[in-house]
């Protein structure tokens, strides 16, 4: 076991070093979500403000826009995987005696902290969007965006793994990141749209992912709400049954489980 | 996965400097080789690795080196064949023979975008090096790298001799028993090429350490104590250097002649001695050339025109075990598993 978490601690301390040294990357990383904020707040507010009924559309949009930059960038992660690969030093972490699996979790771990200080640098912004942010959401929110990233950060590294050039990770992931992120239900709620989107997006992990973080930051609006068998614009409801934030962190928890799973059986094929 | 729980079950300051019993070769292979679908790259090896010594793989381009060297360094598994590093199986005991050895690997593996002393460190963590140790060992090295002075660089500010410099210091980090080099100063320049030897070769003499390293270079396989000349993926020769040149016969002698044919024929009667005839120039090898030579020249019936004495080099050596020139860079269009496709990247699996 020593060398497993030797493996997490190493890894994920250079994943950070990397990050911090790398200016251009943390700006970039705050500078999306800021951009999709005021384009889309701005932008749409007239004319989504329909679909979310009650609560303000800016409201409803900023928990998903939250969720959707911690995804991205989780994905992305595996990106790093395919950058070691080209400029030659996946080699010397392949022939170090570290484990397999204690390098997949400490990219993932990486990545996971990385999200986070992302999410919590947005939770600080969140006023200027006139979103409120309460200790409660801050603190409810640190293991959600956890879970997140780390299963986001398997799916990426599992991709990565496999890929030889940074271009085709790229393509590959944008193909995917973006069916994924608009059918989450960031910019409208998942349960009012055709049937064929619904079962889409229902099938979506992402969208697990968005509700419960949107569960967090609207439960006092919700509260003040009609209360009836769920509410249209959060909880997923799958047969009948609307889930709740730790059916949905846990259902993004138990997939993620299985994607990393599946980088690491990928890493141990290598080398 | 399997593979790595007999890793987890040792200690993790653990240096590994306890397997091989005096005297007994710090590395063996028997029989080894390996395939890459048809290709044969390296066929039937069997060499030993004395404690101590500096011992060199030769060979051009594609004939075999970086695929012995992946096999014994536990990144490719041998299609046939066993072979044992510091005492550890290369297949089965794989972690035991990483901890053991240090590499420096022919295409760079820096993280360029950290620091030198930051690559360093990250080496010392992954190898469990104590902490007790660790920034004395890390600066011990630097200083003998001299690179200490620019510790705090981004590795993309060094040059190629530095990085190299610099890998060859993350190498021995851990306290390796064995060092592996493949191709060590290849791209570099003559001086920096020399430096990187004073420094191996230093680092020897300190560490105790035993090196094993692949090389085209002639000049550089000088250096070593014994040396393996490989082509095609057969050893054909290993001996000390020496040994190796004096197996040719002595000084390597041309004649240019009016008649390089007569002259052969001349040289033969008289001496007893064979050579070959290009144009009107007649090569020979003889032992004490700068003796002979005269004598020769005293008495020779025809009118020699030009004469010259060489010592032979280990590309002569080649030459006549090979009947090829280790310079030119035949081996390298019929060994298609050296032939890149697509991104650098691939590299890593291939060879």
């Amino acid at each position: 076991m020593s060398s497993t978490f030797r493996g997490i601690w190493v890894i994920a301390y250079r994943e950070l070093l990397r990050f911090a040294r790398e200016r251009t990357r943390i700006a970039s990383s705050l500078l999306m979500p800021i951009i999709f904020m005021v384009v889309f707040s701005e932008g749409l507010k007239r004319q989504i403000g329909a679909f979310t009924a009650g609560v303000d559309f800016v409201k409803f949009m900023y928990p998903g826009i939250v969720a959707m930059s911690v995804s991205i960038n989780a994905i992305f992660s595996g990106l790093s995987v395919v950058w070691d690969r080209e400029i030659g030093f996946l080699k010397e972490v392949l022939v170090s005696p570290l484990n397999r699996s204690g390098v997949v979790l400490g990219k993932a771990l990486g990545a996971a902290v990385i999200a986070l200080f992302q999410s919590l640098v947005m939770l600080a912004l969140a006023p200027f969007f006139g979103v409120p942010v309460t200790l409660e959401i801050v603190i409810k929110l640190i293991p959600i965006v956890f879970v997140l990233s780390l299963s986001l950060a398997g799916f990426g590294l599992l991709i990565g793994s496999r890929m030889r050039s940074q271009q085709s990770f790229q393509l590959l992931v944008q193909m995917v990141v973006f069916p994924l992120t608009f059918l989450a239900g960031v910019f409208f709620p998942v349960n009012n749209v055709p049937r064929w989107m619904e079962i889409v997006s229902k099938l979506n992990p992402l969208t697990y992912g968005v509700d419960a973080i949107r569960r967090i930051f609207l439960a006092g609006e919700v509260s003040r709400l009609p209360s009836g068998s769920g509410h249209p614009i959060i909880g997923v409801t799958v047969f009948g049954h609307t889930t709740t934030t730790l059916e949905d962190v846990a259902l993004v928890g138990v997939l993620g489980a299985a994607l990393l799973i599946g980088a690491i059986f990928s890493f141990n094929r290598q080398v | 996965m399997t593979k790595e729980t007999t890793d987890e079950q040792r200690s993790d300051s653990m240096r590994a400097k306890s397997a091989p019993s005096p005297g007994a070769p710090v590395i063996t292979a028997t029989r080894l080789a390996r395939n890459f679908g048809r290709t044969k790259a390296v066929k039937d090896v069997s060499f030993a690795v004395e404690d101590g010594e500096v011992f060199g793989f030769l060979g051009p381009n594609g004939a075999g080196k970086t695929t012995t060297i992946s096999m014994l360094c536990t990144l490719l598994k041998p299609s046939a064949g066993r072979a044992s590093v510091a005492g550890y199986d290369v297949v089965g005991s794989r972690a035991e023979v990483r901890r053991s050895i240090g590499l420096v690997f022919q295409d760079p593996t820096l993280d360029e975008y950290l620091t030198a002393i930051q690559n360093l460190r990250f080496h010392a963590y992954a190898y469990g090096v104590p902490k007790s140790t660790r920034d004395k060992r890390i600066r011990e090295l630097m200083t003998l790298m001299e690179l200490w002075d620019r510790r705090d660089s981004s590795v993309r500010e060094y040059s190629g001799g530095m990085k190299r410099r610099l890998e060859i210091a993350r190498g021995l980090l851990h306290h390796p028993h064995i060092l592996f080099l493949d191709e060590p100063t290849l791209g570099l320049d003559p001086q920096t090429r020399h430096r990187i030897w004073r420094y191996v070769l230093d680092l020897r003499r300190r560490e105790g350490l035993t090196i094993f390293l692949t090389t085209h270079y002639m000049d550089e396989a000088e250096n070593c104590d014994r040396i393996a000349i490989i082509d095609r993926g057969e050893i054909v020769a290993l001996d000390r250097p020496d040994v190796l040149k004096d197996s040719l016969g002595g000084d390597l002698v041309t004649l240019r002649t009016e008649n390089g044919a007569a002259a052969l024929k001349e040289l033969s009667t008289r001496y007893g001695l064979t050579g070959s005839v290009e144009d009107d120039t007649v090569s020979f090898s003889v032992p004490h050339a700068d003796e002979f030579l005269p004598e020769l020249l005293r008495t020779f019936p025809l009118r020699v025109l030009a004469a010259g004495v060489r010592r032979p080099t280990l590309d002569d050596v080649f030459l006549a075990l090979t009947g090829h020139s280790i310079r030119n860079d035949r081996a390298s269009s019929n060994e298609p598993h050296r032939r890149y496709v697509g991104t650098p990247g691939l590299r890593m699996q291939i060879h």
